[in-house]
Order: structure tokens, then sequence, then C-alpha cells
């Protein structure tokens, strides 16, 4: 939540103000802090569309095509999702981005007494292909990408996504789905991992290895700063582990035995947009810029396109306040002009109300419209990366980078993000880090509208409360257990054998998957195979 | 607190939720107040938290929810206190906690709930007053 620590005088003067990556902002600048730099126009920025790619990865940026939106959407069953998807499809979204509840995400099938209470809370529920075949009935998956929220088990969800496509007429090789599938990330910060670290990358190095032949326009990672961000790191730490993250998921398929090239242009990146606005615009130009070099420098990617870093840059929820909730509408207003001054491909925003509840489809519709009155009314698209050039912005872009490369090497000193992450050094780093925001703001050091600032009026008002729906639950066991009764088998006994053979033996699970997924074989089941083989990860101690 | 014995607290994160930055910020907050806190970790049964609460032998215990879950949970959880005959814990609540719910989670037996945006210093103070009327 914080922005940056303002050092004044007694008359409200600011002396300094440090930003939260630790760089220190003056009262103006000028062509010397450039100079000063060694800053190049070629060498640092150059055009858009040209290496390092700071100013973007397209030559024409929004000229050529306005950013997709993709609000977080999934709730109940799946007959309740499919309506909202129609909904927002009709009011001009352009991408899926879907929510799949808890049990989902831990690999439960929702009859599972762990599941009791969550079936369909946080988003859709998915016990096998029949939900994935209501989820998405009448949506053009040839035309509408869909991001798949789910890390853990991604690899089933990317393969129940062919399957389905499949059964509707599509061909595998036109559909796109983004399945998150950033393992690491969930182990720092969110929290939905199931399997140990080892053996989770695996997986989604399957899941990249079996993209690249049957699905090339998936993008099978979509790696998330966004929620180590959220958990406490800065913007810096946010780059830092999410370049190093992404590189172990390119190592784990090189070890395979391929070309960089021929997989990591289909990487995506998943960034976060609060706190101060320069801070972020110059982190977004920054990581776009290290992406690029680290790809060429250290993995000698060759073909330009797979330099790019292509993101959704979106969300903000830890800046937004559960106090004088309406407050949140501006500030995701703000947020959303960061990530469209940033370039951003992709964009969501968290809606005003989710510090109460689920959002409702009024909020959710704001969100998306917010959105589309910065494309479409206010001039984000007439030219790319319109900041550039500013002393001020082309100074903290260079020391963004700096910091970045900094906290990149505190991690390497550590012995790498595996190591890192495995072991807890980051999720403490970052807890730490959160627990001093809190104190900041208790003590009045960091500025929050509404809650230490300003507080007077509306201090909290009635939201309308996205009720959980104890008959969607029970109907979808009832369902899940009318697959189960329906489906053969014989059938699902045999691709469960065929998938844990294949998981003890070390090869690609996603083939087998996919057959699981075709003979109706619950999430619950298919991730119990790997459970069982692989046991479970053990979350580090806090302290 | 002069020279009583330290208050034992079980922070802990029930159920398939993974968001714990305030459930890790506050188990830091109550540390630095001179508590001796424990972190449950993610994806706690309630067997396992009673089983943490009783072995560790903690005079509190504080559920950390987000995902709108926290009627059933702390059901359940007060629910296996009573059967294992530990109802002198004390139990508190944070997370997204609508401010309707509150009065629900009191009659189940909750002492103190916080939801998001409790100012830390609230829940310590709660808690050290608390203990002292014990």
């Amino acid at each position: 939540m914080a922005v940056a620590r303002y050092i004044k005088d007694e008359k409200d003067q600011i002396l300094d103000v440090i930003l939260e990556s630790g760089i220190h902002v003056k009262p103006s600048y000028s062509p010397k802090d450039l100079e000063g730099m060694g800053f190049s126009y070629e060498k640092d920025v150059a055009d858009p569309g040209e290496y390092p790619y700071t100013r973007g990865i397209h030559p024409l940026g929004y000229r050529s095509r306005a950013w997709t939106t993709r609000q977080y959407t999934g709730f109940g069953t799946p007959q309740e999702t499919n309506e909202r998807f129609k909904l927002m499809i009709s009011h001009g979204q352009t991408g899926l981005n879907v929510a799949f509840d808890l049990p989902t995400q831990m690999g439960y099938d929702s009859d599972d007494p762990m599941s009791e209470g969550e079936v369909g809370r946080v988003g859709m529920a998915v016990d096998s292909l029949r939900d994935f075949e209501i989820a998405f009935k009448d949506i053009r998956l040839d035309k509408i990408g869909s991001g798949l929220t789910i890390n853990a088990v991604a690899s089933i969800m990317l393969a129940m996504y062919q399957a389905v496509a499949e059964k509707y007429g599509y061909d595998p090789k036109i559909i796109s789905a983004t399945p998150q599938n950033d393992i690491l990330k969930e182990m720092i910060g969110r929290g939905a991992w199931i399997f140990p670290v080892e053996p989770a990358v695996k997986l989604i190095g399957d899941t990249i290895e079996y993209s690249m032949t049957v699905m090339p326009r998936a993008n099978p990672v979509s790696v998330c700063g966004y929620h180590i961000r959220e958990s406490g790191a800065t913007p810096a730490q946010e780059i830092a582990c999410a370049i190093l993250i992404a590189d172990a998921y390119i190592d784990n398929v090189l070890a395979r035995g391929y070309d960089v090239d021929d997989f990591v242009g289909r990487f995506s990146f998943n960034l976060n947009v609060f706190g101060n606005m320069w801070e972020q615009i110059a982190k977004f130009r920054a990581a776009r810029k290290l992406w690029a070099r680290n790809l060429k420098e250290k993995y000698k990617v060759k073909k330009p396109q797979n330099l790019f870093l292509r993101g959704l840059f979106g969300g903000g929820g830890y800046g937004l306040t559960k106090v004088q909730p309406e407050n949140n509408i501006m500030r995701g207003a703000y947020y959303a002009l960061v990530a469209a001054l940033s370039g951003a491909q992709t964009t969501a925003l968290c809606s005003y109300d989710e510090a109460y509840t689920i959002p409702t489809p009024h909020s959710a519709l704001l969100s998306l419209r917010t959105l589309q009155i910065l494309m479409d009314e206010m001039g984000l698209r007439d030219t790319v990366d319109p900041l550039a050039g500013s002393y001020f912005i082309e100074t903290l872009t260079k020391e963004m980078e700096q910091k970045i490369e900094e906290e990149m090497e505190k991690i390497e000193r550590f012995g790498g993000i595996i190591k890192a992450v495995s072991e807890g050094y980051i999720q403490r780093l970052v807890a730490r880090q959160a627990y001093e925001v809190e104190k900041g703001l208790e003590s009045g050091e960091l500025l929050k509208v509404g809650v230490n600032i300003y507080k007077e009026g509306g201090e909290s008002m009635d939201v309308e409360l996205h009720e959980y729906n104890w008959e969607s639950a029970e109907k979808q066991i009832a369902d899940l257990q009318r697959v189960k009764r329906e489906r053969s088998g014989k059938d699902v006994l045999r691709t469960l054998k065929d998938l844990e053979s294949a998981t003890r033996d070390g090869k690609n699970v996603m083939p087998y998957l996919v057959e699981c997924c075709r003979a109706y074989a619950t999430v619950g089941e298919m991730a119990g195979i790997f459970r069982e083989v692989f046991g479970e990860f053990n979350e580090p101690s806090l302290f | 607190m002069g020279t009583q014995k330290k208050i034992k607290v079980l922070i802990a994160k029930p159920g398939l939720d993974g968001h714990d930055r305030g459930a890790k910020v506050v188990s830091l907050a109550l540390k630095d107040a001179g508590m001796e806190v424990i972190y449950s970790g993610l994806h706690r049964t309630i067997d396992q938290i009673v089983n943490i609460a009783i072995q560790e032998d903690v005079d509190v215990i504080g559920l950390s929810i987000m995902t709108g879950a926290h009627i059933p949970i702390t059901q359940r959880l007060f629910q296996k206190i009573r059967e294992k005959g530990i109802g002198n814990k004390t139990v508190f609540v944070g997370g997204v906690i609508p401010s309707r719910d509150i009065p629900k989670l009191k009659e189940m037996g909750v002492s103190g709930v916080f939801p998001g945006g409790t100012p830390l210093a609230e829940t310590i103070k709660f808690l050290q007053s608390t203990m002292l009327k014990r």
C-alpha cells in the first residue's frame, strides 16, 4: 500500500522522497542527470519495437491494437460462470480470465471433505471435462483467449482446455490458453501450492514442451511478479523475482534439449501496478529492457520477437482499501493509467468492492469501463510510450534497472531462486517488509487516504455482498456424482493408470492428462496421482 | 506484562486459501510485542489446528480467513474445541470479515474480530488486556 517515504520539514515542505525500491527522487531533473548516467537513446531506450524494447515491444503500440481487457471472472457453478463470461463479452471484454475455486486450485474434487464450504466460493468449481463443456459453451475459442488462473494443477487445466476445444470442434493449434502456471510465485505469495519445488517446476516444463507442438498459440506460463509484490516485495524485487523465476522454467526446458527460441516467445508476465506511479512506469520500462537483455545475453535468443516482455499489468489489490471503498474506483482509474502509460498488452483491474466480496456484475463492469474510457476517450492510443525522453522518467528507468539487478544479485548470492524459495529466504524477506509497511501506515510515516489521513466521512459503506450459494455447491456435487456414474469406469481406470506410470517414469504427463480428461477422470483423481508420486511442498518457517 | 508468563499465540490459516500476508504480518507484530507466536503455515485442517493448540499449550488461537468461509470454519473450530475440552482458549478471527458477520462470530465464542485494515496495535492491546483479565 505504501507509495513512498516522504521526509518533510515542519512547514510540510518535502525535503526528500524515497521510493519503495530505495531510489531518492530529486525536486527536478535536467539533461545533466541523463549525461551523468551515461544515457544513450539508442542503447538504453531505442525506438518502440527496437531492442532493448524499453519503449515497448511494438513500433505502433496501441495504434495497431488496444490492450486486451481481461477481468478476473468466475464463481459458483460452470453454468453461472458461463453466463458471467457472456455478459462480460457482450460488454466488449476481449479475453477471459478464469477464476477457479480453491478446491480446484488445490486439486480436490467438490465432494472431497477438504472442499467443504469452498465449492464455487472464490471461483468456478471444476471437477471434470463436463464442467469445462458447460463453462465454455458458445464461446468462440478460436477468437477469445482464456487466462486460466491456476498454478499447481495448471497442467491438468491446460489438458482439459485442449479436450474441451476438441469437443467443440476447434483445432488445438488455433486456441489460445494462458494458464498462469507459475508455481514458484505461489510458494512466495498466494499459497496455492501442492507439490514440492522440483516436481512442480517439472510439471511446468511439461506444459511448455507440450504446447510447442500441440498448442503453439498457448502461452503456457504467465510469470507473476504480481503476487510477490502483493506479499510485500518492492517493485524492484517484484521484477527481479519474476525474471529469475522465468529463467528457472527456461532452464528446465533447455535441459530437455530444446532450443530456447522454440518456446520462450510464448512466455508472458503478470505484473502489479499499485504504488508510486513514476516508480511503476519506470519499473515496466526497465523490466522490458532487462528481460530482453537477459534472453539475448544469457540465453542467446536469436529471434527478436522472442525477446518481448508481453504482459498483463494490472490489478493492484493491495493498493485498495476497505475504508471508503468508493475511493478504490478512483485508484483503479489511476492504476489503469499507469498500465496504459507503461504499454501493457493486457490489463485487468481489481474492483472497488474486493476488500469485501467477490465483485458484483456492477463493480466488475465499472472496472471494465474504466479501462475502456482510457483507450477510447483519453487519448492513450495516440502515441507509443508518451513519457519517453522525460529527464525524470529516463533517469528513473535507469535507476530502476540498477535496483532490479542488485536484487537479482542478492538472490543469486543466496544460491539462486530455487534455493531461495525452497528455504523461505524470499518469503521471510517480503513478510518482514509487509510488516514494516503496516508499521509505517500506523505511525503515519506512509500516507493512505481514508486510512491515516482524510478519514472523515464514509468510514465504511454497505457493499452488496456476493452470497455463497450452498445450493450451487450441492448441485456441483450432485453433477460430479452423475458424471462418475455415467462415465466408463474402465476408461477412467486405464487412463489414470497410464498417467501414474508416466508420472513415475518422469515422462511428459500432458498427453496422459488429456486422455484422462477425455475419459472424464476428475481433477481430484489426476492430482491425487501427483500427490502420491510427488508428495507435498514443505512450507519453510516464517521466523 | 512485567514478570508474567509470555502470552502464547497460535496464528492459523485454516482451509485451502493461501493469502497469508495478513497472518504473517500479525504474527510478526505479536512477536515484536513480546508474545510467543506459532504460525501454523498454510492449508491446515481444523483438526490440525486444534492439535497444534493442544501440543503447544497456547493461550490464544487466531484464525486468518480471506475466502468468506469464516462462519462454517469458525463453527467447526468451536465444535472441535468443545470435543477436546479446551474451551479455555481465547479465539480471535481476522481477514475479509464483513461487519454484519461479527455478531455471529462473537455468538459462537470468538472474543475479538479484526477485519483487514485493523491497526496492529488494536489486536495487540486486545490480547494483552484479555489475558490480563484471566
